[in-house]
């Protein structure tokens, strides 16, 4: 029978087929961070267990580190004890850690692509949901709770029900302006946030193949908020050749027989989907979200929605609600919108091209007067090739500020957060009520994008400022 | 995991689509390094205000639902992340039970894996449990039976078996993977000799 590339990676994994239709599958890669991972180690530790293998495991402490200078340590008591707990344990288990002070540190997401920890036809998880991110180089990855977290490092497999297949394609070419974060805001528009329930995605078409690596990142990044299990994609020579070299890439003979598995990763030409969506590029544009769920999304040329237009009445209220809770008017141009803040970063769009997107915009403009407008490396590295190329220098000059790497504002568990009713245009992912501090009203777009609402101080069409 | 008894309570009716595991418990909660302690912020900005204050009419905060072990709420419950502080927060409020006509996918197995059952339904029951809910009177969960009662009335639904017999028995999952022990350690030689790279770089 034909076969998808999620059929494929999944009967690679098979260690068991249970009766209850649930199978167990084997975990090649394991990520851990501070914030899902101390019950884990805790239950662990009570019921007299060891870590299965500590090799395959890399932790990480990213969602509550301080963004400004860390020399002085972590001020906040609990964020500190969740990282110093998460230090322990990792020395205790024998698991390898990037400490705080380590220049790899950085977004669990964005780092293990960067060392190479991420493989393509490897099932990876994490205790976080964004995990989707590495699917990006055709792997099956995945968020999981802390009990599975701690499964994981009990077994190094996971109890897992088959999802269906359900397929994106993407055709056709991006217009000027128009990036990866557009194509997935407008996805997640059309199949909703419960779209991809009960599914793994995989995004394929002439588009998706045009990406560049990090730019597909983003898109597997967001699968989570269209519900789906997990996105991938297949992976191709761009992908081979990111992770050649890598520090945990394969070596040697070893890359030579990875890359031999690797180059077979795709799906049967019949292969067969249980459901199908096609997107054509030219009718994709930047978008911005209104509304407080990532399936609340308008073109930059769009208007709020009126709720009195809608016949759902479940969809009638949540609009009020959204509305309300953004400080919005039914029929206001988005463009008209002002903004206070801007944060560029996340492991959505934290890496280097997309702080390359943003500083070209944003070069020789200054930052509006009223806006106050950051930038938060994904990682160490990231902030490192940045400043190597001057972007900071090109931020700092418009009047941004420029950050150590972390999770900050994307969801305001450290430090940096919104205050009420602060308007803001982020990278991040998620627009959810008080997502990015109590009250705050967050707008998801792209990297340029948010460059240009800075410029603008209102949310802002970012062709307008291509040179 | 403590085993899942048949549950006897007046159900609370949250009335909101989409609720989300920031509503559920807001990251504000999340650095705790323990499982319990988290029912008290349980969708802490609904139910109190910017001075910390609760909100009389948030319906949690009213008796007898601030003793509620049933919470009935909008489809598409639990999206949003897969922190099990969510479930934690629940279970340690007390509800071992949620009703909904749909769930986030990691959220519904969360429940599961923390001791709380959650229900399908379809819209129209939801329909008739909350306006049932109204009378402030106790409706039965028959997880066995996989019954709910309330008055004269009598709902089925479904559940896995599998996640049935773990609830009732308050199963562990690592033990039952362990207990596949000789299977992983033969699908690690096969992986080693197939594919080295796994284990060597
Ligand atoms: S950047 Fe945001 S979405 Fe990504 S891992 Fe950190 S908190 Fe989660």
């Amino acid at each position: 029978m034909p076969k998808t590339l999620y059929d494929k990676i999944w009967n690679d994994h098979l260690v068991n087929t249970q009766d209850d239709g649930t199978s167990l599958l084997y975990v090649d890669r394991h990520l851990v961070h501070e914030v899902t991972s101390p019950q884990a180690f805790e239950g662990l530790r009570n019921s007299n267990r060891k870590v299965r293998q500590p090799n395959l495991t890399l932790a990480v402490a990213d969602h509550n580190v301080p963004t400004s200078d860390r020399s002085k340590g972590i001020s906040d008591e609990e964020s500190k004890l969740q990282v110093e707990t998460l230090e322990k344990n990792c020395k205790e288990f024998g698991i390898k850690l990037f400490g705080m002070d380590d220049k790899r540190q950085g977004i669990v997401h964005i780092i293990g692509p960067e060392q190479g920890f991420t493989q393509p036809g490897s099932i990876i998880v994490c205790g976080d949901s964004h995990t989707a991110t590495h699917g990006a180089f055709g792997s099956l990855a995945f968020g999981i709770g802390t009990s599975e977290v701690e499964h994981v490092l009990a077994t190094q497999t996971l109890v897992q029900k088959k999802s269906k297949n359900f397929r994106i394609k993407v055709d056709g070419k991006l217009s000027i302006g128009v990036t990866s974060k557009d194509v997935i805001l407008q996805i997640i528009g059309k199949i909703g946030t419960a779209g991809g329930t009960g599914y793994v995605i995989e995004y394929a078409g002439s588009l998706i193949s045009s990406l560049s690596v990090e730019q597909r990142m983003t898109i597997c990044n967001m699968t989570i908020e269209g519900g789906a299990r997990a996105g991938l994609i297949e992976p191709d020579q761009k992908i081979f050749d990111y992770l050649n070299g890598r520090p945990m890439a394969p070596k040697k003979e070893n890359w030579d027989k990875a890359l031999d598995y690797w180059s077979k990763l795709k799906s049967d030409n019949d292969a067969d989907f249980d459901k199908e969506v096609t997107l054509d590029g030219k009718d994709i544009m930047p978008m911005v979200t209104w509304g407080t769920s990532p399936q609340d999304v308008i073109s930059i040329d769009g208007r709020i929605p009126n709720p009195e237009n809608e016949v759902d009445e479940d969809r009638k209220n949540s609009i009020e609600r959204s509305l309300k809770y953004m400080g919005l008017k039914p029929g206001t141009a988005i463009k008209d919108v002002k903004i206070d803040k801007v944060f560029i970063g996340s492991c959505t769009n934290g890496r280097i091209e997309d702080l390359r997107d943003a500083a070209k915009i944003i070069k020789n403009k200054k930052v509006a007067q009223h806006v106050y407008a950051m930038v938060v490396p994904g990682s160490g590295l990231v902030k490192q090739q940045a400043e190597q190329e001057g972007l900071d220098k090109v931020f700092k000059d418009s009047g941004f500020d420029w950050r150590e790497p972390g999770c900050s504002m994307c969801l305001a568990m450290n430090a940096d957060k919104l205050k009420p009713e602060e308007r803001c245009a982020s990278t991040s992912n998620r627009n959810f009520e008080g997502r990015q501090g109590r009250g705050g009203r967050t707008h998801l777009v792209s990297p340029g994008m948010a460059a240009a609402a800075a410029i603008s101080g209102s949310l802002d069409d970012v062709r307008k400022f291509q040179n | 995991m403590q085993k899942f008894k048949t549950i006897k309570s007046i159900p609370a009716y949250l009335p909101i689509v989409n609720i989300d595991t920031d509503m559920i418990i807001p990251k504000q909660f999340l650095k705790t390094i323990k499982r319990t302690g988290l029912g008290k912020n349980l969708f802490y900005e609904m139910r109190y205000n910017e001075q910390g204050t609760p909100i009389n009419d948030f319906i949690l905060n009213t008796t007898p639902f601030n003793n509620s072990k049933i919470l009935i709420a909008g489809k598409n419950f639990g999206c949003g992340s897969s922190r099990e502080h969510a479930p934690w927060a629940l279970l340690d409020f007390g509800i071992t039970c949620v009703i909904s006509s749909s769930y986030a996918d990691i959220f519904f197995n969360n429940c599961f894996k923390n001791g709380i059952l959650p229900i399908v339904l379809p819209e129209a029951k939801i329909k008739e449990l909350s306006e049932y809910s109204k009378r402030k009177e106790e409706i039965i969960v028959n997880l066995e039976k996989q019954k709910i009662n309330f008055g004269n009335s009598e709902i089925d639904f479904e559940v896995d078996q599998f996640k049935k017999k773990c609830l009732i028995e308050g199963l562990d999952d690592i033990a039952l993977s362990l207990e596949k022990n000789p299977k992983i350690t033969e699908f690690e030689k096969k992986l080693s000799s197939d594919k080295p790279w796994i284990f060597n770089d």
